[in-house]
């Protein structure tokens, strides 16, 4: 057969299309074998538009209630203690000057100048920590949850340099030096050296249908709930009490209320 | 062609030192490393093929989902749901990191940092 250019040309624009159909083609057929499989939220994970905390400082307020509480949390999240400045926390407690540094009376109320607070990330409303961060390992989810994501930290702490709470510790060292690894709750991840981290809401207890873990021990002095429902208990308590929140001058809109 | 000689004699050492580790292992045969399958679990959330080829794709995914999207159940093709978490669910069954993952990581010489983080199952002594 003589080769015109004609026929070759219809030849090459025929192979051409072949080759930009070939990927889709075997992409189509190969996802027939698990092509139904994905994933999917948990069924029984509880819900909620913007989650929140209100802490009743009139019932939570000495140092071994909120030590308490900040052993669970730590435990069940295998935050280490180390005893030095490079210690690790989610929950600590501070004295109203140390918590409320604004907001400080010369002449406070004996009771209020006794009392401790508990101190947590705030997952705020506009989180400075999740605006610097260069790798967006920290995030705010939909519910207005501040999580991590360790898999993407790259340790550079502009999120601790943006946080006005101090909310966040850095891993100095890989914290399983300092966990007593006999003990450590298995179904949570340690960290790794070299990662920021903080408070997490308890969003593994969440996915599955359970409160904060401090929230269920602290006999009803917090409140969890959804801000955005006006019939949540958060609202309730939120209605019912005078709240502040820490630092409202950094705007970034904490969603941790204590009722004083 | 004034040094062709000395021009093909170099590129025959250099190709043949280039090529060196493959002539060692001509002939060698590649033997796939012997894990051992759960004895409590018969089948994985994907066909066996799927898994050895791709597992880490899988479990990359999964990570994404579970963390930032909060998807944390897997409906597998079959239609069975599993709980996406490495330790709580595929350690389960695959028990013995031992026996399980280091053979094959070895075997292909990648180290991979899950275990920096995640907390393995505690080997039975």
């Amino acid at each position: 057969m003589k080769q015109s250019r004609r026929n070759f040309l219809k030849f090459a624009g025929l192979s051409a299309a072949g080759l930009c159909l070939a990927p889709s083609v075997t992409a189509l057929a190969s996802e027939g074998g698990h092509g139904k499989a994905h994933e999917v939220v948990n069924a029984n994970s509880l819900h909620a538009k913007r989650w929140a905390m209100v802490i009743d400082t009139r019932k939570l307020n000495t140092e071994e209630e909120i030590n308490a509480l900040a052993e669970v949390c730590h435990h069940i999240h295998n935050v280490p203690t180390i005893p030095t400045k490079q210690n690790v926390k989610w929950l600590w407690e501070a004295t109203y000057a140390e918590a409320f540094p604004n907001q400080e009376d010369n002449y406070p109320s004996e009771d209020v100048e006794k009392r401790k607070f508990p101190l947590l990330c705030n997952h705020c409303e506009s989180p400075s920590c999740v605006r610097v961060c260069p790798t967006k390992a920290t995030f705010k989810r939909p519910d207005g949850i501040v999580a991590m994501d360790y898999h993407r930290c790259i340790g550079c702490r502009y999120c601790m340099a943006a946080c006005p709470y101090g909310s966040r510790s850095f891993n100095f060292m890989s914290p399983r030096k300092y966990l007593d690894m006999d003990k450590i709750n298995m179904k949570f991840p340690t960290r790794m050296r070299g990662v920021v981290e903080k408070c997490n809401f308890c969003v593994e207890r969440l996915a599955v249908g359970e409160m904060p873990a401090c929230v269920e021990k602290s006999n009803g002095a917090m409140t969890f709930g959804d801000l955005k429902d006006p019939n949540s208990n958060v609202r309730k308590a939120l209605r019912e009490n005078f709240t502040i929140r820490r630092n409202p001058a950094a705007g970034t809109e904490p969603g941790v209320y204590y009722i004083i | 062609m004034q040094y062709g000689g000395k021009i093909i004699a170099g590129l025959v050492i250099f190709l043949g030192l280039v090529s060196l580790p493959f002539w060692f292992n001509v002939g060698g045969k590649y033997e796939q490393p012997k894990v051992e399958l759960p004895k409590n679990a018969k089948e994985c959330v994907a066909p066996i093929e799927d898994m050895r080829t791709s597992h880490m794709k899988l479990l990359d995914e999964w990570r994404d989902m579970a963390l930032r999207e909060g998807k944390r159940t897997y409906i597998s093709a079959d239609g069975k749901e599993y709980t996406i978490s490495l330790v709580n669910t595929c350690m389960q069954c695959h028990n013995s990191k031992k026996e399980f993952c280091d053979k094959c990581h070895t075997a292909a010489g990648v180290t991979p940092y899950c275990w920096d983080c995640h907390v393995p199952p505690k080997e039975a002594k």
